[in-house]
């Protein structure tokens, strides 16, 4: 199984390739879109704004490639932290103007800042915390017990326009989206990557998809 | 909910790691690969690895060991020591590092905590303050303690929070290593003035000094050294006295 890392310059890129090694994974980093042919499935990392990781999507040419990759030849795709919110239509973090910076649109729905102050909670939502699985979620945390803890590192989160896209939540102040699902595009907000076995347990399955 | 999140800090001094107290007086407590390894085996919440000597000669963060320790290290692992530049930034999270602390930097060239923020997000940058009390006040020093910046800790504090740092990781260099217990009052005033999380660290020597930073004084997280170099005491038997005392914690993981 070789699965192909989006490399664009943003990213903890180092730490995925590790875990999926860790897995008897090989993991490519794939430093042009051309080359994501050579691959069965795809990861989309991302660590930064949404602004920003989509200016360098498009400056590398990767928005076309993936939209090919993904909508024509329907290969797995799997959005990490801000990869996942990339799936979006819109964000809203680092826009220059008000409407927000448009996203891959793979999975409908908008980004936008948690509301934590509203809770009296801090921003970033920084740590460990409890996801559980929703509608097709399970298969992406199969073998991982409801209530898990996941590393997550994020202010924003994924608002998703159809209930049936939402694949687990998590619980900050309010309940909000934590992975999303879409034929064959996932994205997690939390790090499985950085959530030790559990996190393994994710990216395993992802692979097996 | 979120986990309160206990977090060892590993010093690093040339070839190894040390502990010292108040930043003076360093031991060898040993080399770092291994210790990585155990806590990653024990799954800590995360882990600080600082080099307090990389400010001294202006050379880059020695990338070839980081990349070692990278390589062992399944949870969140925040490198600090010698940052500069954002293109040291990208070589660390290409290391494996996930987030980067700044202390004498956040002095010498504030605008980089911005320009860390905007590329790779609030989430990626750690404002480390060494403060000392000077009686009335708190002041910030750089240079691994040695430097009187002049700066107050609340007043900076806010300024890095503005500037876009994602966490203050908020170190009383007068408790570090004595096992004293926190500096509460200093958390506290911290924490007061900032809406991002603040992590405590210098002075832990029992586990109930970690409930009482977290419960008393509203630390996100608790980072300790000593505590698990010298004693007995371990980060999941930290975990549980936290529990107990009614703070949510990470459990371990049971697969299904």
């Amino acid at each position: 199984m070789k699965i192909g890392i989006v490399d664009y310059g943003v990213g903890n890129i180092g730490s995925l390739e590790r875990a999926l090694e860790e897995l008897d994974i090989t993991g490519v980093l794939l430093k042009d879109p051309s080359q994501i042919t050579s691959v069965e499935r795809v990861i989309l990392p991302g660590v930064g704004s949404y602004t920003e990781c989509m200016m360098r999507l498009h400056a590398g040419g990767w928005v076309t490639a993936l939209k090919k990759c993904v909508l024509t030849d329907k290969m797995p795709l799997l959005g990490i932290c801000v990869g996942m919110q990339l799936l979006s239509d819109l964000g809203v973090e680092g826009s220059a103007n008000e409407v927000g910076t448009a996203g891959l649109g793979f999975v409908p729905g908008t980004v936008l800042k948690l509301p934590a102050a509203d809770h009296g909670l801090r921003l970033p939502h920084v740590g460990w915390n409890e996801v559980f699985s929703r509608n097709s979620g399970a298969a992406l945390l199969a073998g991982i017990p409801d209530g898990s803890d996941f590393y997550f590192v994020h202010s924003y989160a994924f608002n998703t326009v159809n209930p049936e896209h939402v694949a687990a939540v998590t619980v900050y102040g309010t309940e909000f989206v934590v992975a999303v699902h879409k034929d064959n595009v996932w994205g997690t907000q939390f790090h499985p990557e950085k959530s030790s076995r559990a996190g393994f347990a994710v990216l395993k399955n992802f692979a097996s998809f | 909910m979120l986990k309160t999140r206990v977090i060892p800090t590993l010093l690093w001094k040339q070839f190894g790691l040390v502990k010292g107290v108040g930043f003076d007086s360093w031991r060898r407590v040993g080399p770092v690969l291994p210790s990585i390894k155990v806590y990653n085996q024990r799954e800590v919440d995360e882990l600080i690895l600082a080099d307090i000597t990389a400010h001294i000669d202006q050379s880059d963060p020695d990338y070839e060991s980081i990349n070692d320790f990278g390589r062992d290290c399944f949870v969140p692992l925040t490198f600090g020591g010698g940052i500069r530049d954002i293109e040291q930034v990208q070589i660390l999270l290409r290391a494996g590092v996930d987030k980067v602390s700044l202390n004498t930097s956040l002095y010498d060239k504030p605008q980089l905590v911005t320009e860390i923020a905007s590329r790779y997000g609030t989430q990626c940058v750690v404002a480390s303050l060494d403060v000392r009390s000077d009686g009335a006040d708190w002041r910030c020093f750089s240079r691994a303690g040695t430097f009187d910046t002049g700066k107050y800790v609340v007043a900076f504090a806010k300024e890095m929070e503005d500037r876009g740092a994602g966490e203050i990781l908020l170190t009383s260099i007068e408790r570090d290593g004595t096992f004293k217990g926190y500096d509460l009052k200093l958390v506290e005033s911290v924490v007061k003035a900032v809406s991002i999380p603040v992590i405590a660290s210098g002075g832990a020597g029992s586990y109930q000094h970690m409930v009482e930073v977290v419960r008393d004084a509203g630390a996100s997280a608790v980072a300790a050294a000593s505590i698990f170099h010298f004693t007995e005491l371990t980060p999941a038997g930290a975990k549980q006295a936290l529990a107990e005392a009614g703070i949510p914690v990470r459990k371990a993981y049971r697969p299904a």
